[in-house]
């Protein structure tokens, strides 16, 4: 049996993801926690007062600091296995990256072990973030002038 | 010519401890961590400890001191086989450490034996572990990281085993073995180890019949490692379409630790799940008079796989003789 047949026996009895349906979840969930998030600022703007922007800011360290204790408590991991990507794909599932990379790295030190890791897999969305953005501010600067 | 039979060299006794998920599953260990922690600082410790307490376990079993042991051949998943080379600075062992990934348990043992055959040794230890933790950290994601997991995954067993080897005779035999070789199929794919690993349990089970011109029907099972249930269907086709072999009597020790409701998709790995399989199941129910062991290790890195490159994989087989 050569390589190639080799891979046709593989995919032929590796189990099939349920695709369709982890998609329906994360969408699903992934509106609803938006949802949710709006229903948070309107209440910040109501209660405190506040101006819009400020009221997002609030709304996202609110979310932020929620997915950080929820990580360092253990849960986390545990809700992604039934929210699916609806809280990785949005701000919460960068905060737990980060943390949960620093919370490995905890005993390594302050420099070499936190400082150096917390953000091996946060870091790309980093550094594409900045570079997209960078192009994209291009392209709007010469189409729109 | 990659076998090699032993006059008599025999397994007297062994000394396993699991970790919390394996105590939930199918296997009933009287030593068994309570939590990946077990009272240490970090997950790293934890292996060490557990490594250490089956060693002093073992020795204490047998009446047997440090000095009374020749030889200790072990390995474990860990960069630098830390938790191996960390644990035996406790006792004062002649000491082998070698890696073969999730092989590393009947490597140690075939080592161990080939040297208790020359008589120059008279007793000696094999022994291994694996921690779920450190190696998802060294391996995969940080450990608290919620990463999907595809149903072709396998999850790393937690536990250690050590076996004790004599030429004194005992129930179990160690009969002949087979050293694999190298076998890579193009396979990329780092969460499908199944798949990496069963053309090399296949030559390896392969040659070892053909070297001791042997049927498949002469073993009353075929033990392999940690194929999951993914490498087992693959296993079974594979020999059939290649070396018109049909495996029969073939369990797979990484489908037997955990039970359906644990989330482990396709089963356990680690070089722990054979020996714990080997020696708290199959062992333990007498069926079985002959058995081929068949050790499977993917022998990936993090760093090759990153730069694109296929996954390599070897087996190793004993063949062992109950009483």
């Amino acid at each position: 049996m050569n390589k190639e047949q080799y891979q046709k026996l593989v995919k032929k009895h590796t189990p099939k993801e349920n695709r369709l349906i982890n998609s329906i979840t994360a969408f699903v969930f992934g509106g609803l926690f938006g949802v949710l998030a709006e229903a948070l600022m309107q209440i910040l703007r109501k209660v405190f007062d506040l101006t819009i922007l400020d009221a997002t800011t609030w709304m996202m360290i609110i979310f932020i600091f929620l997915a950080c204790l929820l990580t360092a408590l253990g849960v986390f991991d545990k809700l992604v296995t039934f929210f699916k990507s609806s809280i990785i794909i949005p701000i919460t599932g960068f905060a737990h990256s980060v943390t949960s990379a620093a919370l490995d790295y905890k005993q390594d030190g302050l420099i070499q072990g936190i400082g150096s890791n917390c953000f091996k897999m946060a870091g790309s969305v980093i550094l594409y973030g900045v570079i997209s953005a960078f192009i994209l501010v291009i392209i709007g600067v010469l189409i729109y002038g | 010519m990659a076998s090699m039979l032993f006059r008599n060299v025999y397994i007297n006794d062994e000394s396993s401890i699991i970790g919390p998920y394996e105590d939930n599953g199918e296997l009933n260990i009287r030593n068994a961590l309570s939590d990946f922690y077990d009272n240490e600082k970090t997950f790293e410790d934890a292996e060490i400890k557990m490594q250490k307490s089956v060693l002093e376990n073992l020795l204490y079993k047998n009446n047997l001191n440090p000095q009374d042991i020749d030889i200790l051949v072990g390995g474990d998943l860990m960069n630098q086989i830390t938790a191996t080379s960390y644990n035996m600075k406790n006792f004062s062992i002649p000491f082998l450490g070698i890696y073969s990934a999730c092989a590393s348990f009947v490597e140690s043992i075939i080592i161990t034996a080939n040297m208790l055959d020359t008589r120059f040794f008279k007793r000696g230890i094999a022994i291994t572990s694996s921690h779920n933790l450190t190696s998802e950290k060294q391996f995969r994601f940080p450990v608290e990281y919620g990463a999907l997991k595809p149903k072709r995954s396998t999850f790393t067993a937690t536990g250690s085993v050590g076996a004790l080897i004599t030429n004194k005779e005992s129930r179990i035999k160690i009969e002949s073995a087979t050293i694999g070789k190298v076998v890579d199929y193009g396979i990329k794919d780092v969460f499908n180890m199944g798949a990496v690993m069963t053309p090399a349990a296949a030559r390896t089970i392969v040659e070892h019949l053909k070297d001791l011109k042997r049927d498949i029907n002469y073993y009353d099972l075929v033990l392999t490692g940690d194929l999951g249930e993914v490498g087992t269907k693959l296993l079974k086709e594979y020999l059939l379409i290649n070396n018109n072999i049909k495996l029969k009597n073939h369990l797979d020790a990484g489908c037997l630790v955990y039970n359906e409701e644990q989330p482990v998709f396709s089963g356990a790995s680690g070089p722990v799940a054979l020996p714990l399989i080997l020696f708290n199941k199959i062992l333990k129910v007498k069926k079985y008079k002959k058995i081929l062991v068949v050790g499977t290790g993917s022998l990936h890195s993090p760093v090759m796989c990153n730069q694109k490159n296929t996954i390599p994989a070897i087996a190793h087989a004993i063949s062992l003789e109950v009483m």
